[in-house]
């Protein structure tokens, strides 16, 4: 909350952002949440006002953990059912481009 | 007819379901073109199903509470076989292979699921203008938005393309488009309703729950739906206690606090503002005692709001990698394959707010945005807790105007963002809240009081809303 850079975010930021999020934005798709980006972030400074010391973060609604069900054997989803859904399958797998260069 | 009375007279052999689902899609058909609050009529299921209860009935059982009456579904709600978007174009196509509980209990109730709603993209929006699939229009004046994200569902009970509609709000997507369209939206504790075969969003907030043309007819799907779900991990393993038979049991002695700061922020219309006073006085009227109460850190719900969600969604949406369903768009290697197909698949509000969520859970912010956003969500909690030892409902405006026109608000997010002020709070706090008409603005465009209550106390809630539908010009 102490960054003094008025643009809250920048343009490599972005990208870098983008990157992590497995997008592949065009330049003015850049452009444009770089500046939208900071005009969020910078209304989201509104809560540095607060004294935050000592108090928990909440992560849920629910005092709810460890749920469990009983350990019994149930219906799957249909193999070819879900597989049918796939952009690509081969040999009963989902087919995805090559990710290991070859030798 | 009503939902209670079409399921009365359906069960009383009256009224066929048959004739019921004729009836509705004669509507649909001479509406939708204009409205686009439907993606999909599910014309020749619906008949089916509307035979099976009549067949039930000729054979002397009884479908059950909702038989032969038509629900809509906003297309985040799965039905195996059944054509799912989420508005968007990452999904086009994509039939899911399970159902959702809260569709499989609507049928088991006797209900028929009769299309499926239009939505902003992922529920990601206020106006419904985020679908791929165009905007829907509010029924009142197609000039208008409907609101959002649920405001394909809100539109169709207002238009009287079904008596009932399900919805989702993750920040107030189903009592902002019910405000805008002038019918009962309810958002149940978190927990409450069941959330298996609900696309998720942001799933410490998501909730499904209702809307109708009135409060009785909310109450009686919010009681079909209700209930434990094992298949559901935050489903609460409780029995819980139904709304529809103390409906009827008036406000006498309740204790309402008016919340001060999202009743008279800066940015509430005053007719709005009046009609909150208005019902207040209503329900001073029948016996409730009214007083101003203070939430201070609700003002800071919608930044704490815009760190948590999409910090949700940059996670959950991660799965949309062209790899298992929907849309791919073929790239050198898996990672050029999955950057080309998500930049293809999602429009400008997901990718800006998995961005957002994105950046706001990296290296070094963090503690900055998102740990921060937690721990104001604390607060949040805590203000409503404090609050609630004294009062048993709170009131406060659902939306701060009335519904915009189409276009006003999309070119700046945060005036967007700003329609869900009012009811994100409750959402962060896991508690239930419901939006219900009182009359219209200037405008001629309707407005919505919420009333909000702790967690699981909807019984009481529901008996408050009885009362201001009842006193609402």
């Amino acid at each position: 909350m102490t960054d003094e850079n008025p643009t809250a975010i920048t343009r490599a930021e972005v990208e870098h952002v983008a990157g992590l999020a497995r997008l592949g934005l065009s330049a003015d798709e850049v452009d444009r949440l770089t500046h939208e980006l900071a005009g969020i972030l910078i209304h989201a400074r509104d809560m540095g006002e607060l004294d935050l010391s000592g108090v928990e973060p909440t992560a849920h609604p629910l005092p709810l953990v460890n749920v469990v069900r009983p350990d019994e054997v149930s219906p799957s989803l249909d193999r070819d059912e879900v597989l049918a859904a796939a952009p690509a399958v081969q040999d009963n797998q989902f087919r995805v481009p090559r990710i290991l260069e070859a030798p | 007819m009503n939902a209670i009375e079409i399921a009365a007279s359906v069960r009383a052999g009256e009224v066929s379901a048959r004739e019921v689902v004729e009836g509705y899609l004669a509507t649909i058909d001479a509406g939708n073109g204009e409205l686009n609050a439907l993606l999909l009529v599910g014309e020749q299921a619906a008949r089916a199903a509307a035979d099976e209860v009549d067949a039930a009935v000729a054979a002397g059982n009884d479908p059950g509470p909702l038989a032969g009456v038509p629900v809509v579904l906003k297309d985040n709600l799965c039905q195996r076989g059944v054509v799912t978007t989420c508005g968007s174009r990452i999904l086009e196509g994509w039939r899911p292979p399970y159902t959702a509980t809260v569709v499989d209990a609507v049928t088991r109730a006797g209900g028929i699921p009769l299309g499926k709603a239009n939505l902003d993209e992922f529920a990601m929006g206020s106006s419904t203008e985020n679908s791929a699939f165009g905007p829907t229009r509010n029924p009142h004046d197609p000039t208008r938005v409907p609101g959002g994200s649920s405001g394909g569902s809100a539109a169709c009970v207002a238009a009287k393309f079904a008596p009932l509609a399900l919805g989702s709000d993750t920040g107030g997507s189903i009592r902002q488009p019910a405000a805008l369209c002038g019918v009962v939206g309810v958002k149940p504790t978190y927990g409450r309703v069941s959330r298996y075969g609900l696309v998720a969003f942001a799933s410490s907030l998501d909730q499904i729950g209702p809307f109708g043309a009135s409060v009785t007819d909310a109450a009686l799907l919010l009681d079909v739906i209700s209930g434990h779900d094992r298949r559901d991990s935050t489903s609460i393993p409780e029995t819980l206690t139904p709304v529809s038979p103390t409906l009827e049991n008036g406000v006498a002695k309740l204790r309402v606090g008016v919340i001060d700061e999202l009743t008279n922020g800066a940015g509430v219309a005053l007719e709005v503002r009046a009609a909150v006073l208005a019902a207040a006085a209503a329900l001073e009227a029948a016996g409730a005692t009214i007083e101003s109460v203070s939430l201070p850190s609700t003002q800071f719900g919608l930044s704490a709001y815009y760190m948590i969600a999409p910090a949700e969604a940059s996670s959950n949406l991660a799965r949309y990698d062209g790899v298992r369903y929907g849309l791919r768009v073929e790239g050198e290697n898996l990672a050029a394959m999955n950057e080309r197909t998500r930049d293809a698949g999602f429009g400008p509000e997901v990718k800006r707010r998995i961005m957002l969520g994105t950046y706001a859970l990296s290296a070094g912010y963090y503690d900055a945005y998102y740990g921060r956003a937690q721990r104001v969500r604390t607060l949040i909690t805590r203000d409503f807790n404090r609050v609630y030892e004294g009062c048993d409902v709170l009131l406060s405006p659902t939306s701060p105007t009335t519904a915009f026109k189409l276009g006003d608000r999309t070119a700046d997010p945060m005036t967007m963002y700003q329609s869900d002020v009012c009811t994100i709070p409750t959402n962060l706090a896991g508690h239930p809240a419901m939006s219900v008409p009182w009359g219209t603005g200037a405008d001629s465009m309707p407005v919505g009081v919420q009333i909000l209550a702790p967690a699981l106390a909807e019984a009481t809630m529901f008996r408050v809303a009885r009362v201001v539908e009842d006193a609402a010009p």
